[in-house]
């Protein structure tokens, strides 16, 4: 039993929504756990509790919404209509869109933590040696947050490739473009064609345990600091 | 005497072995099976207790010791194959409704009277349930086939797992038009909303909804009567007014 095209398309479909994923939640996620790390901001609480939301929100929720707001008679959905990009449902952009939301705590918590773990200090002795905001952030505050960025990309990497009831809900099964890896397992087991199911389940497996093993090879103040 | 009261109430309130029945329901016949469980109950005493997925999650399940009873499936082949495996209890099969076959838009104007719409086009999305496994989305295809508007229509296909996802991408209004179940559109004879065309019998092959005891029911009174209600008149007539054929 081997891989069949469609198999070996799910699979390529899945890891390029993945990475680019893991690309947009760096760019987004870095200011946002840089503002939670430092504001005092009565806001600070609320916004933390929304960013936190898919971490206990079923996907098929998260995947409901999703299909209401970005249809014709949602808010979404005007807005890019208004723009003329069309509607997002059954579109890879808008599984990126969802992917970003789904994921966004498993890279701002990571990347939150290291910026908090930092303190004040090294941004005090930075801005000493006359360096400006932008040169401490990046000579100081990135090279001293890497084992958080690492984790929250490979976290936000893993869970896009597990995603599937958002998936499920707003992507519409179309070959090359939303039929990703999660949903063609689920449908060989419904088609009871257990034995595809089989090679594409146990790959995942293996793939989550080493993406795993990975995060904690690089979690800080673990037995390799 | 004060124990006797309550005691003699609880023994008149139920019926001569009053029983409970595990029932897996398609996900299409879940409407109509609510209403038939209800009065199953009123009328035998007996209670169903009803889960509703997709058939080939339950051919899994039950293979795999899921405790239900009796299955209401969307399709004929599964009972069959159940049956076959000794997992459905033999000659304990049934057709209990012959799902109808609809091509509905959520707006008004968008699917005229004769389905003329598959090939003026003029649409971005059309829904319809995963061919693979739903045996509506089977139909849908058959349909186009028939129609000779397949080639034409496929990039535009979305499909859902099932038709109950199905419905959720017409209904929401992402997918302008699709093929779904009549049953869920369909209301004390008549369309409930939007536009639709009933495709016509004769451009898919039937779709049988096949019902049968499954192991773990085999010998329970409440088991067979709600087999023997499902075939009685007053079910008959539920079935019939949420769309389906008999």
């Amino acid at each position: 039993m081997t891989l069949t095209e469609a198999d070996l398309s799910a699979i390529f479909l899945t890891l390029k929504l993945a990475g680019l994923t893991t690309v947009l939640l760096l760019l987004i996620g870095t200011p946002v756990a840089w503002w939670l790390a430092r504001t005092r901001s009565p806001l600070k609480g609320p916004v933390g509790a929304v960013v936190a939301l898919p971490l206990v929100l079923p996907p098929t929720v998260l995947g409901f919404y999703l299909l209401v707001l970005m249809g014709p008679q949602g808010m979404v959905g005007q807005f890019t209509q208004a723009l003329g990009l069309g509607l997002l449902p059954f579109t890879f952009a808008g599984l990126v869109v969802a992917s970003v939301l789904y994921s966004l705590p498993f890279v701002v918590q990571p990347v939150q933590n290291a910026f908090e773990a930092i303190g004040e200090r090294p941004l005090e002795a930075a801005a000493t040696l006359r360096a400006g905001p932008w040169d401490s952030f990046f000579s100081v505050i990135l090279p001293l947050a890497r084992p958080g960025f690492v984790t929250g990309a490979i976290l936000g990497f893993a869970h896009t490739l597990g995603e599937f009831g958002v998936v499920l809900m707003i992507g519409g099964n179309i070959p090359d473009k939303t039929r990703v890896l999660s949903v063609t397992i689920y449908d060989h087991v419904e088609a009871m064609e257990y034995g595809q199911a089989h090679w594409l389940a146990a790959g995942m497996l293996v793939v989550s345990f080493l993406v795993l093993l990975a995060v904690n090879a690089f979690k800080p103040g673990g037995r390799q600091p | 005497m004060k124990r006797f009261i309550p005691l003699s109430a609880l023994l008149l309130s139920l019926p001569a072995l009053a029983d409970q029945v595990q029932v897996a329901v398609a996900a299409n016949f879940a409407a109509p099976m609510q209403k038939i469980a209800a009065d199953f109950e009123r009328d035998t005493g007996h209670k169903a207790v009803l889960a509703f997925g997709s058939t080939g999650k339950f051919y899994s399940q039950v293979k795999n010791g899921a405790p239900f009873e009796v299955l209401l499936a969307a399709d004929d082949e599964t009972p069959a194959k159940m049956e076959q495996e000794g997992l459905a209890v033999s000659g304990s099969r049934f057709t209990y409704a012959i799902g109808r076959l609809v091509l509905w838009s959520a707006q008004p104007g968008v699917v005229d009277a004769k389905g003329a719409v598959l090939k003026k086009g003029g649409f971005a999305h059309l829904a319809l349930a995963n061919p693979k496994l739903a045996p509506y989305g089977a139909a849908a295809m058959e349909t186009m086939a028939r129609l000779g508007v397949n080639d034409s229509l496929q990039s535009k296909f979305v499909q859902g797992e099932n038709i109950a996802q199905t419905y959720q991408f017409v209904q929401s209004g992402n997918a302008e038009l699709g093929f779904v179940a009549l049953s869920q559109v369909y209301k004390d004879g008549k369309v409930t909303g939007g536009s639709a065309w009933i495709v016509p019998a004769d451009l898919y092959s039937p779709i049988r909804q096949d019902a049968a005891v499954l192991a773990n029911g085999k010998g329970k009174p409440a088991a067979e009567a709600l087999m023997k209600y499902i075939k009685g008149d007053k079910a008959k007539a539920t079935i019939k007014s949420f769309g389906y054929d008999l």
